[in-house]
């Protein structure tokens, strides 16, 4: 298999099966970076789901599309999208975060099948995947690279550099996704550095730039679809603007911070909440 | 607590007051000065010469530079392979971060920048890009420890000591040309990341009298002695070359071990020299004293066993004067006649 999206399951079991997943590691843990999974399981639908194409028994296959996950707290919710997708077995997910397992905290390269790159340190994305999409053009691979960063990572200046780099050599098979969910490790991350104009500053130094709302299936759908067809011999980005810990809603109205807390009984809780909503 | 007001801790002094150059070479403070001495043959641009050898054959080879392909003579391959040549401009993060995508695509990129911006600006891309993975990235710097007078921000003083610390990293510091070019081939077939100083432009030739062939992790004994074992890297093998021939016809006898991979250090080798008896050893490297090839070599012959008279000729722990590189050499304890005083002081 190619791509799943030739499967009948929907989008939205697929967002659910990832905020599922990921509950399950944050159980495991006690704790985690679920606010950012639940926040991103649906763009992590649309991606691995929809816009990508791979095969999820052979991660290393050189057809893929690149999936380059700067942000190495997120790999929670990256495991829970590579769970779904069949790429790493459903009984590792009690092994999340534990001694040996494949599943670290931050997301490596070197445990993880399917994990492209070591990330945690942020700024080096972004740059990466301007080498890796250099040397797709160098074979003549028509595989697009997707990065996926945080809305904070725009706040290293080597994602500037890697910005003008992508425009300076036409990436067109590059696809930076930004997970805007407005919170840093300190704060809001609109209150830390400046951020506005958000897509237009991307623009201005030559890429093509869409802006969504990071919960509506719909509305991902059609901006990578856009994104993968725009002809222009430019980088792409899609700003998806996302709710953290979307999908559980006594979770949603908690005060929001980078490292949200959950208490040891509301794990369960939370699934309950979820299984009651499942898709059908 | 200080009796120095603030304000007043310049290490320059307010008035110029004039001084004697070392030689009568180069008294210029210009970026890219010369390590020729009088009367040696050199061979232009060695690194830039081999990379296009090398990429005759291996359709792997890549060059990238940020902005210093003419600084550091990556724009021999640049003109010779336009195609395989990526000029990032002044960006030396995405440079190296760019380095190892193409890495990771199966390429062999070689990275140039002067020795200061990789080391201080591009160590977080480096470490965790490209070291942490063990990616065959090649990162070829110019203007290694003291080999400008433009002053501390050109001058990478420190570089090694920097990138010592980083697991999975080879690190080569070549003496000459010749070397620099058998250094350059040898690299390109390992498969790890590199970290090679540079030396640019006219290079001297000196070690092919010696029937020496560079070795990756080799140390190499140019020259054999009784009372004195230098183990020197880099250009500073040239220097203790000349100082012990100089020395020679003082009586002292002097042996010359050249350690051009600083790491992994060939310990078994270093060891085994030190342990011969009767010798003062003394290191020599173009670096500052702390956490250079000196450094390497104490730790590694105390943990050998191996207890001797030991002696650092090195860069002091300072950021360094401005002007012309001969009296540098001089003023810093690098150049023949102060490496011989510096002996003749310890005997």
């Amino acid at each position: 298999m190619v791509r799943q999206s030739g499967s009948n399951v929907s989008l939205a079991q697929r967002a659910w099966a990832i905020r599922r997943n990921a509950l399950l590691m944050g159980e495991v843990q006690g704790q985690g970076y679920i606010g950012q999974a639940l926040g991103a399981a649906d763009l992590l639908a649309v991606t691995h789901f929809h816009a990508m194409t791979y095969r999820p028994e052979e991660p290393e296959w050189e057809g893929r599309d690149r999936f380059y996950l700067s942000i190495g707290h997120y790999a929670i919710a990256l495991y829970a999208a590579m769970i779904e997708a069949g790429i790493l077995p459903e009984d590792e997910i009690a092994t999340y975060g534990m001694d040996d397992s494949r599943m670290p905290m931050s997301g490596m390269a070197s445990y993880t099948p399917g994990m492209e790159i070591t990330g945690g340190s942020l700024g080096h994305g972004l740059g990466i995947a301007v080498g890796a999409a250099m040397g797709l053009k160098r074979k003549g691979n028509p595989a697009f690279v997707y990065n996926m960063l945080s809305d904070g990572e725009l706040g290293e200046g080597s994602t500037w550099e890697a910005v003008m780099s992508a425009v300076q050599w036409k990436l067109d098979n590059l696809i930076a996704v930004v997970d805007f969910n407005n919170q840093q490790a300190d704060g809001p991350t609109r209150e830390a550095l400046a951020r506005t104009p958000e897509a237009a500053k991307w623009e201005a130094f030559g890429w093509h730039a869409q802006e969504v709302d990071g919960n509506d299936l719909d509305a991902l759908v059609a901006a990578f679809d856009t994104a993968r067809r725009h002809e222009g011999a430019r980088p792409r980005v899609i700003i998806c603007n996302t709710k953290m810990c979307k999908g559980i809603p006594f979770l949603e109205e908690r005060e929001i911070t980078h490292f949200i807390r959950v208490e040891p009984d509301e794990w369960q809780k939370a699934l309950a909440i979820l299984d009651e909503e499942k898709p059908q | 607590m200080s009796d120095v007001p603030f304000g007043a801790h310049s290490r320059r002094k307010s008035k110029y007051t004039p001084r004697k150059a070392a030689n009568d070479g180069a008294r210029t403070s210009a970026m890219i000065a010369s390590l020729d001495a009088e009367g040696r043959e050199t061979i232009a641009a060695p690194f830039g010469e081999a990379l296009c050898e090398l990429a005759k054959t291996r359709e792997d080879i890549v060059g990238l530079s940020a902005d210093l392909s003419k600084y550091t003579d990556m724009h021999v391959f640049a003109n010779a392979y336009p195609d395989r040549f990526y000029q990032m401009g002044m960006a030396e993060q995405v440079m190296i971060s760019a380095a190892a995508g193409l890495a990771r695509e199966g390429f062999t990129p070689f990275a140039t920048t002067y020795a200061v911006f990789a080391s201080r600006r591009a160590y977080d891309f480096i470490a965790m890009a490209i070291a942490e993975e063990n990616l065959p990235v090649k990162i070829c710097c110019a203007l290694p420890g003291l080999t400008t007078g433009y002053g501390p921000s050109h001058q990478a003083t420190e570089d090694i000591a920097i990138f010592r610390g980083m697991p999975n990293l080879t690190i080569v510091d070549p003496c000459d040309a010749v070397e620099t070019a058998q250094a350059t081939h040898a690299i390109a077939d390992h498969p790890g990341p590199v970290y090679m100083r540079l030396l640019r432009g006219k290079v001297p030739d000196v070690l092919g009298r010696y029937g020496y062939r560079f070795k990756l992790g080799k140390a190499q004994t140019i020259r054999d002695g009784r009372d004195v074992l230098f183990i020197s890297s880099g250009f500073m093998t040239m220097r203790v070359l000349d100082a012990a021939e100089k020395l020679a016809a003082d009586g002292v006898d002097c042996a010359v071990l050249h350690v051009p991979t600083i790491k992994p250090l060939d310990v078994d080798t270093i060891a085994a020299e030190a342990a011969k008896s009767g010798r003062l050893v003394v290191t020599a490297e173009n670096h500052t004293v702390i956490g250079g090839l000196g450094e390497a070599v104490a730790g590694a012959l105390m943990r050998a066993g191996v207890h001797v008279p030991f002696r650092q000729i090195g860069l002091p722990d300072e950021f360094l004067d401005a002007g012309a590189l001969p009296t540098l050499h001089h003023q810093y304890g690098l150049s023949v006649e102060a490496v011989m005083a510096s002996i003749k002081s310890w005997l």
